[in-house]
């Protein structure tokens, strides 16, 4: 197609990749604004999962934490953030990827806690263990693929929604699609979304990686 | 701040009645599109997802091949599945309708999946013992069994597609969506308040009513009475549910 032609010849200019606007920067704008948003995302929901998982309470909270989040729309909030005296900018951006990016971690966290064999945290109770110990050593390591799998989850949406920035002003490889939309580039256009959807797939792949990695690395805490 | 007149379209108020006067024919028309959008999706994903899911059921191979995909096809924002569209279909309600069908896979696909394979196998046994033919026995006894998960599958991707269409914008179909956006530029509150709730609004409204419909049709479901009452994940689910997960 001759569209794709267009995107294949405006990737290949090396003007396009330098500059303010040019891929490299728009590219390092998406990754610091994902990274930022999903370190204080992971900071928040995590110890409330871990805690709320260790007494077993609040499950309807963390279950239904990621219902209501998929109701919202992430633009309508960006926008109304925007309009709201925060204004358009990067923390207006970052609240709301933030409030997306909880969802995930504390669901998944909550739930790996809560699957956590109970015959386990009865045997470690037994030993004589205080709850502090216990969800440190048994329960975390023992929940630790959920909890890792909502990390996943939870970066791969970050990476996805940091896109819709460019729409309320932020920066991010957004702004590649957007201006294409502007300049009725159609080439621009799919170049810019093709970056954005290989900046996905491979943040999603690199998780991948890292939980085939950690879920053979033999649990060191108890024999060592 | 300094107009104190009653007037809150010209303060330019978050809240305002006087919006929903001037504007109904705007909100009925977005209102309506948004709709349209969502349940056209929502069909189409179903039909598609069927045969993906008896496929998948029937070929290991073919599942994994199908599964994977439909996962990476979710990773991928929305804004940049419009974008690659667009100029293929142009800006249309079409672009918005394939990228929307093309994520409601996942979610259907997991669920129908799930679904029937949480058929049990003595009640399959049973069907074949009494003369079932495989048309038969899928449509009247593995279907019925499988619909708590199908309509958990449905409800799911109905209330994402609700929230997803509003990116649609984008490309001149976004519902609701197209307000939201306009508001950008003329920074019209009322305007943006009133779309983002009435969006909400919608996608609640959706899954409670495909909540009633999966009650009528699973009357047995409710023979245990209220200890069976669903919540609004039901148990099936709760683990498709949690993992899919990208697309905003």
């Amino acid at each position: 197609m001759n569209v794709l032609g267009d995107a294949w010849d405006w990737l290949a200019d090396g003007a396009n990749w330098s500059g303010e606007s040019g891929v490299w920067n728009r590219l390092t704008e998406h990754i610091v604004l994902t990274a930022v948003c999903v370190l204080i995302a992971v900071v928040i929901a995590l110890p409330i999962a871990l805690w709320l998982g260790h007494l077993g309470k609040g499950g309807a909270l963390a279950i239904n934490v990621s219902n209501i989040g998929r109701a919202i729309p992430t633009f309508a909030v960006l926008v109304l953030l925007g309009l709201s005296p925060i204004g358009m900018g990067d923390t207006a951006t970052i609240i709301a990827l933030v409030l997306f990016a909880i969802p995930p971690v504390l669901t998944n966290a909550y739930v790996g806690m809560r699957g956590v064999d109970r015959d386990v945290v009865e045997a470690s109770r037994g030993m004589g263990m205080t709850g502090g110990q216990m969800l440190l050593r048994v329960e975390l390591p023992l929940a630790l693929p959920l909890i890792m799998t909502g990390i996943r989850t939870c970066a791969v949406q970050v990476v996805a929604t940091a896109t819709l920035a460019a729409l309320v002003a932020g920066g991010g490889l957004g702004r590649i699609v957007t201006a294409g939309f502007d300049l009725q580039d159609n080439g621009q256009v799919v170049a810019g979304a093709i970056l954005v959807a290989a900046l996905a797939l491979v943040v999603e792949g690199l998780f991948a990686l890292v939980q085939r990695f950690t879920a053979r690395t033999p649990r060191g805490g108890v024999t060592s | 701040m300094i107009v104190a007149s009653g007037d809150c379209l010209k303060r330019n108020s978050w809240v305002c009645g006087k919006y929903f006067d001037e504007y109904s024919g705007e909100i009925t028309t977005a209102l309506r599109e948004h709709i349209y959008l969502t349940v056209v999706s929502v069909a189409i994903g179903l039909l598609v997802a069927f045969p993906m899911a008896l496929a998948a059921r029937r070929w290991r191979l073919t599942g994994s091949v199908l599964l994977g995909s439909t996962t990476i096809l979710y990773t991928i924002p929305s804004l940049a599945m419009f974008a690659i569209l667009q100029p293929f279909t142009g800006l249309t309600e079409t672009t918005v309708i394939i990228g929307l069908v093309l994520y409601s896979l996942t979610i259907l696909v997991r669920n129908m999946l799930a679904g029937l394979r949480s058929v049990p196998p003595d009640v399959v046994e049973a069907a074949k013992g009494m003369g079932y033919g495989p048309g038969r026995l899928l449509f009247q006894v593995e279907l019925p069994l499988a619909l708590p998960a199908i309509m958990a599958g449905v409800r799911i991707a109905t209330v994402s597609t609700v929230a997803l269409t509003t990116v649609g914008a984008i490309v001149g179909s976004g519902g609701l969506g197209n307000l939201i956006y306009s508001g950008i530029d003329t920074l019209f509150k009322a305007q943006v308040l009133t779309a983002s709730v009435l969006c909400v609004a919608l996608a609640i409204v959706a899954d409670l009513l495909l909540l009633g419909v999966q009650r009528l049709l699973t009357p047995w479901e409710r023979a245990g009475g209220r200890k069976r009452r669903l919540p609004l994940v039901s148990a099936p689910t709760a683990e498709v549910d949690v993992r899919a997960g990208a697309a905003a």
